[in-house]
């Protein structure tokens, strides 16, 4: 079943500017993983600010549970959609603690401040990525892989059904990249978070998520189960790179290996 | 939480209450409330309730309004060097109040005299100009760009005030430089009570947004996936911060850095989360200030000191100290 649907989405940054995406659809199914690959510059970000209803389609459009995203107040989205970004920087100290607090906007009224059962599910969500220790660190003195953990506790504290995230192990280094890959796959799988991920780590999607969608240039070019999408020739297609895709017997997901710059 | 904030509210009425008391004539508390005494006959009283406390409310007015609009450009901004003075917001008040003496302008309306209107008009012209810059920044345009039009205005304005006083004969140049200095010295309870309204209301208006501006700290994008209507809010933001600006430029003139070292005090001391920030900074901005005014009025003799010379004194060095702690 469909919890978010792209329908022939385009959108351009400025009026009658280059398209950035030209009538992309994509369906995400409730409880899935999908990873949305694609070269710099194709359209990833684009699509899922567009889902998170921070852009505007300027054609086509979002549907969230049969609903469209523009009817809705920010509010609500975000009571549905928490976003990841690649990196988050805060203008004043704030605690971890706080950042994951932030979480819990959309859930309070105006004048409305945090209670009891707000900081009961803080520290759950900062229990649920591994980051209870670092609860009363300042944010900004935290590590790139830590800080990850704790916006991820973030957005868990929004307590939404899916979660989109934008390069969320782009400046990790290969430790926390595994360490972000599982704790993506248990929140997946334990509480069901339906997951949209853009990523030009290939191996992380294939370990990672069950279908994905590939961009070029605003187009989709393939889209589907993991295992039919990824393979040397749409890896070719997408990159203009001569890889081999095999099944790693240890890994048990398909592993991409890069060859060279296709001719 | 409430526990600091309560501090803070302590420390605040302590020097209210203290403040009036002290100066350069002496008066006794007990006095000053001695019912037996007729006010007409009761010096202590006079001093008390004529000479100081409008000017200790005036204080509190002015720290308080000023505080606050720094919290709150400082979170839309993303920047810790946002202020009303970094912004232009007081260099516009101040040109509007120079025209005013310079050309004596003295229509007055509903009884508020013609300087504080043109430098509150003053400030709402500089707020327009950073307003159309922050609109445009929605396409790309950095905070850090906003600060340089900040500058480049203040800059701008500071020149065409400087145009001004020249056409002004010596008695204007010599009324415009003590306002320019800023001064607390408000005369009557009128004055207070005029700039006490839109003060009251923007501050109210600011008390609605605590979470939204811990939220905009981290940048446009994340506070609008956490459900904030930012547009909304940032016009609800900045409206307010200029009319706290301008009422407290127009009550007290273009006091300096109080709308910076304020905000930034009270960070290091409670931290980032702006349920404390807001009411700390209002409380002590006021308490601030009225101790910069009891210096001002007592530390240099009987002509005292324009109390914004006092801020500028202790600010200047405070602010140069705060760029080396943060760009070294």
């Amino acid at each position: 079943m469909t919890i978010v649907e792209a329908n022939d989405v385009s959108f351009a940054y400025e009026r009658d500017g280059a398209r950035v995406l030209d009538r992309v659809s994509v369906r995400v199914p409730r409880g899935g993983i999908v990873g949305l690959l694609g070269p710099n510059g194709s359209g990833k970000t684009t699509l899922l600010r567009l889902m998170s209803g921070t852009l505007t389609p300027a054609s086509g459009g979002i549907v969230l549970d049969g609903r469209s995203i523009t009817a809705m107040p920010r509010r609500e989205i975000a009571r549905r959609i928490a976003v990841v970004p690649q990196e988050t920087h805060s203008a004043f100290d704030f605690t971890a603690l706080e950042i994951v607090m932030m979480g819990r906007y959309p859930h309070l009224g105006a004048f409305e401040l945090e209670g009891a059962a707000d900081l009961a599910i803080a520290r759950e969500a900062l229990a649920a990525t591994g980051t209870s220790r670092l609860e009363a660190r300042r944010f900004a003195t935290l590590s790139g892989g830590e800080k990850q953990r704790v916006v991820i506790a973030s957005a868990l504290a929004q307590a939404s059904e899916v979660l989109l995230l934008d390069e969320p192990t782009a400046s990790l280094d290969l430790g926390f990249q595994l360490d972000i890959t599982a704790l993506l796959t248990r929140l997946n799988a334990e509480r069901g978070v339906t997951m949209v991920v853009s990523t030009h780590d290939l191996n992380l999607a294939a370990a990672l998520c069950g279908s994905l969608v590939m961009l070029r240039a605003g187009h989709v070019i393939a889209a589907g189960d993991t295992r039919s999408v990824l393979t040397n020739r749409n890896v070719r297609a997408l990159y203009g790179v001569d890889a081999e895709v095999v099944d790693h017997p240890r890994a048990r997901h398909l592993t991409v290996v890069p060859l060279a710059r296709a001719e | 939480m409430a526990a600091t904030i309560a501090g803070f509210g302590a420390l605040t009425l302590l020097v209210c209450l203290a403040a009036p008391l002290v100066g350069t004539t002496s008066i006794h508390l007990a006095r000053v409330f001695d019912r037996t005494i007729p006010f007409t006959d009761n010096v202590d009283a006079q001093v008390f309730f004529v000479a100081r406390l409008p000017r200790v409310l005036a204080a509190i007015l002015v720290g308080s309004s000023l505080a606050v609009a720094g919290v709150v450009f400082q979170a839309f901004l993303r920047n810790p060097l946002a202020s009303p003075d970094t912004l232009g917001l007081s260099t516009g008040a101040t040109l509007g109040a120079v025209i005013v003496i310079t050309f004596h302008i003295d229509t007055a309306v509903f009884g508020i005299s013609a300087v504080p209107i043109a430098s509150f008009l003053g400030a709402a012209i500089a707020l327009g100009i950073v307003w159309a810059m922050s609109v445009a920044r929605r396409h790309g345009t950095s905070t850090t760009v906003l600060l340089l039009a900040g500058v480049a205005l203040s800059a701008f304005f500071g020149a065409l005030n400087r145009l001004v006083q020249v056409l002004g004969d010596f008695t204007d140049t010599f009324r415009s430089i003590r306002w320019m200095m800023g001064s607390l010295d408000v005369g009557s309870y009128t004055d207070v009570a005029v700039s006490f309204v839109p003060i009251t209301a923007a501050l109210v208006a600011v008390a609605t947004l605590p979470r939204v501006l811990d939220l905009v700290s981290l940048g446009t994008a994340a506070a609008e996936s956490r459900g904030v209507d930012v547009r909304r809010a940032e016009r609800l933001a900045l409206v307010s911060a200029s009319v706290l600006t301008g009422s407290a430029v127009s009550l007290g003139g273009p006091i300096p850095f109080v709308g910076i070292i304020v905000p930034h005090i009270v960070r290091l001391i409670v931290g980032a989360d702006h349920r404390v920030v807001l009411p700390a900074a209002a409380l002590f901005g006021g308490t601030f200030l009225v101790l910069c005014d009891l210096l001002a009025r007592t530390a240099f003799g009987a002509a005292g000191m324009p109390v914004g010379a006092v801020t500028a004194l202790l600010g200047g060095p405070f602010f140069l100290w705060l760029l080396f702690r943060r760009f070294r």
